[in-house]
Formats: C-alpha cells, structure tokens, sequence
C-alpha cells in the first residue's frame, strides 16, 4: 500500500520539481530582460559618465585585442591546416581560401572572439562589481546621489556594444591572416592568388552578420558581468559565484544567440 | 526632524525590524545601540532607501522621505560606512569629492580637489595623501576618507555606521573624538549605530536601543547609566547573562 502510494505520488512530485525549475528559470528570464531594459535606458538618457566611458573602452575594447589577435590568428592557421587535409580526400586544396574567410568571417571569428570576451571581460566585470557590492560599495554610490545602473552598467554596456564588434573585425581580419600564413608559407599557396580568392569569395553580408554578432555577444557579455555583479552574494563566497554564474551564462547565451543570428541572416 | 513610526522589515520571512519608531531632532546626535543582528543597519538602510521597509512611516522635516525626489533627499545626507567603502578605481581625492566632479553640486576639478584638500586636512590627513588610492592606506586612515567623504558636499545630516569597528582603540578614540567635533562644528543631525560604548560616550547627545527590532529604550546619553532598564543595563556592562540571550 504504501510502496503504491509512493509510486502514484512520484510523477506528481518529478512534474512539481519540474515546475518550480521553470518558474525560476522564467523569473530569472524576467529579471534578466528587465536588468537589460533599465540598462539600456540609462544608455539613452544623460549624464553618462565619461571617465567610466572611456575607461570600459580601454578595459573592454583596447586591453583585449592581444588575447583577440592571439586566438584568431592560431584559429586561423589551425583552420588552414585541417581545410588542406580534409580537402585532400576528394582533391579539394585548392578552397583553403575560400573556407579559411567564410568560416572566420561568420562562424570562428565572432563566436571565439565573444568567448575570449566572456571570459576576460565579462568574469571581470562581474568580480568587480560583486566587491563593490559586498564592501557596501554600491550602497555608497546610491547614498552619493548616484544611479550605480548608470554609473557602472550603462557605461560597459554602451562599451561593449561599440568595441566588441570592431574587436571581431580585427579577429576576421587577423584569423584570415594566420590561414594565408599558413597557407603561402607551408602549404604552397600564392599569395596573391590567396588574397584574390578571399576577398572574391566574400560578401558584404558575411561581414554585417560578423559584425551584428559582434555586437551582440558584446552586449551579453557585458550585461551578464553586471548583471550577476549587481546579484551577487555576500562574502568572498558570493563574489566567486557570481563570477563562475557570469561566464557560465554569457558563454551559453553568446552560443544560443549564434545560433539565431546564424538562422537570421543565413537560413533563407 | 527624522522620525520613524511603526516601521517594520522582514528578509525571507524572517523578522529584522518589528515596529520600531523614532525621532531625532534636528541637530542633536542620536546613537543606536544593540548587539549584532538586531537590525541596526536595516533601520538606517530604510532611512536612505537602500531598504524599503514593509510598512511604517519615515518622515524627514515632516516629509515622507519614500516619496518625492530621492537625489534631492540623499543630497541632505553624508555617511560613513562600516569598512568606510571607498571606490578601489578613485585616488583619495575623487572619492573625497565625488559628490562635488558629478551631478548637481559639480564644481570645476581644481575646486573640487582644493575642497577635497580641505576636508582631509580636517580630519587630520596631509595632502600627500590625496593621490594615493585607498588600499595604500591603513584601516584608520580609511576611515578618516570616509569621514571626509561623508562631509565634503556639506550634509545636514549625517549616518555613521559602527565608526569604529576594526579599529585600535587609540584610533577609535581619535575617530570618536572627529566625529564629535565635525558633529558640533557643523551643526548636523548625526545618527550612529555602534555597538561600542566608548562610542557612545563620545557621540551620543541621547542614545536609543535597538533590540528584537523594536526600540527598547531612549533617552539622553547622560541617563543610559541610571536607567533601571535590564536590557540596557546588561548592554552597557558587557554582561554575558541577563534578559538579551547570548549564544555560547
């Protein structure tokens, strides 16, 4: 009898726990949407303050570009090298150029170049954010008179949105570099042959897409190290969580978001 | 001109303020003592709104201060904060003046800075000091920015949250008697709460206690030793058994 009601009772359970997860996730959703909603109007209207500006544009836009150019460039040669092999099954060497740029320019270059963002900016911005929450930091910017979402969030969201997608341009550029040195140096493409049939072989679309991605995860990374900063715990505990939470969340998103734009502008 | 009525504040269902109501007038100092844990910075949190309470009433000059223009309201405020909470990215100056490099009470940066200038030497620091960044600087003289900080844009009143926890007690001794003298010499409404009673000797004009979120007791500073409260008393003397239960 009770092995029965135990039985009968454990679907109910499995669907209540199942329920209650999705209403957290869909609270999480909501909060997370209204974080972004507040953060963007704090970027439309005044004051925005330029020091923190100029600041994240160092921070987020000109200290990453070794850690970009670093990736993108071994991508590059990487993606040369298995293009050259693979293609040699059926006689097909020769597209190194052509895949090198199309895979760099939609796919490679936004995508690594928003996870090296994730990871350097993003954990960045949220550890900061979380000490200054949990040293009653944040409390004293309010007590000064001063909106932290305007003061911290607008300034890196604004930032990113702007820097991230000139970083994947520097990342397309520099990956298809580490393939033509790959390729003209070890794999016996001409050069000039090889800039030719890249530069043929690319639309302007591929880059608006690279770009719009760019900006795009920029905007995720930056809102998920604010986002989980502003939320962080108390005590040397809460600000690891919600750094590891930060990276975690804006590493999938950053992913899921490359899968829609991918349907956007390339499905048809 | 700070009264609170009825006030009341839980965090996930657990109680913290249960109805406390207070006033202090206009430029006295009022000290709130009470062990650890008995919402002493939930009340003064409620005070700036960084906490909305439940419900209650809190009135600043006969105003409610939840509704209105909250920037005007905090521009009346200065305070110290516990571990004085100065921005790690700012040299001393900047955060001595922050208030004065942005919004309404902007001033041109060389004024600022001559002004930044002036409230540190008031609180006893050079101005070799001024562009330093605060983790070079030992506990007290953290404190002593965050004195400075809280007095720069000029406040009629004034919140000092446990001034003196982490300190020696020579330099809690020197931050007690500055905060007296600022208190005196500007004229302002202080609120403290502390639970250092060489702190309260120093600040206090009257002191109320905080306990199981209500205000046990309030009067002048000079009739906390007299009062036959068992609850102050046991307080004040640094009891371990009486009516407040401590864990052991």
């Amino acid at each position: 009898m009770s092995l029965g009601r135990t039985l009968a009772a454990a679907p109910a359970a499995a669907l209540g726990t199942l329920g209650r997860a999705v209403i957290r996730a869909l609270g999480a959703a909501g909060r997370l949407t209204l974080f972004a909603l507040a953060a963007v109007s704090h970027i439309l209207r005044p004051p925005l303050y330029p020091r923190e500006f100029f600041m994240a544009l160092l921070h987020i836009g000109w200290l990453s570009l070794p850690v970009v150019g670093m990736t993108a460039l071994f991508t590059g040669g990487a993606l040369a090298l298995q293009i050259y092999s693979g293609g040699a099954r059926f006689n097909a060497e020769a597209v190194v150029p052509q895949i090198v740029a199309i895979g760099m320019v939609r796919e490679l270059g936004p995508v690594l170049v928003g996870l090296m963002i994730a990871a350097r900016v993003t954990s960045s911005i949220a550890a900061e954010i979380a000490t200054m929450k949990v040293t009653e930091q944040i409390d004293a910017l309010v007590t000064l008179s001063t909106d932290p979402m305007k003061y911290l969030v607008a300034p890196r969201l604004l930032a990113a949105l702007l820097t991230v997608p000139l970083l994947v341009a520097v990342g397309d550029v520099i990956g298809i570099a580490g393939g033509y040195a790959v390729a003209t140096s070890a794999l016996g493409f001409n050069p000039i042959g090889y800039l030719a049939n890249t530069l043929d072989f690319l639309e302007p679309l591929d880059v608006l897409s690279s770009l719009a991605k760019g900006c795009a995860f920029g905007g995720i990374a930056a809102l998920m190290g604010c986002y989980c900063g502003m939320h962080s715990g108390r005590g040397a505990q809460g600000v690891g969580r919600a750094t590891k939470s930060s990276v975690e969340a804006a590493a999938i998103l950053i992913l899921a978001a490359n899968f829609l734009l991918t349907g956007v502008f390339f499905s048809a | 001109m700070i009264t609170l009525s009825d006030l009341h504040k839980s965090f996930d269902g657990a109680p913290v303020l249960r109805g406390a109501s207070l006033h202090v007038p206009r430029g006295s100092s009022l000290v709130i003592i009470g062990g650890s844990g008995t919402g002493k910075s939930v009340l003064l949190k409620c005070i700036l709104g960084l906490v909305t309470p439940d419900s209650g009433r809190i009135e600043i000059d006969g105003q409610d201060a939840t509704r209105g223009n909250r920037d005007a309201l905090l521009s009346r405020f200065g305070m110290l904060f516990q571990g004085a909470a100065l921005f790690d990215s700012l040299p001393v100056w900047q955060n001595v003046a922050f208030r004065l490099l942005r919004g309404p009470l902007k001033r041109p940066r060389r004024v600022a800075r001559e002004i930044a200038i002036e409230k540190l030497r008031r609180v006893g620091l050079g101005p070799e000091v001024a562009d330093r960044l605060p983790a070079e600087l030992s506990g007290g003289m953290q404190k002593r920015v965050g004195l400075a900080r809280a007095i720069a844009a000029e406040p009629e009143i004034i919140f000092f949250d446990e001034p003196t926890t982490g300190l020696d007690p020579i330099m809690a001794g020197v931050i007690n008697a500055l905060i007296r003298e600022i208190v005196t010499e500007m004229g302002v409404t202080a609120l403290t709460i502390t639970h250092d009673m060489s702190s309260v000797r120093a600040i206090a004009d009257r002191v109320a206690m905080l306990h199981a979120g209500k205000i046990r007791w309030q009067g002048p500073s000079g009739e906390m030793d007299a009062t036959p409260d068992p609850y102050v008393q046991q307080f004040i003397h640094g009891q371990a058994t009486g009516p407040i239960e401590a864990l052991r």
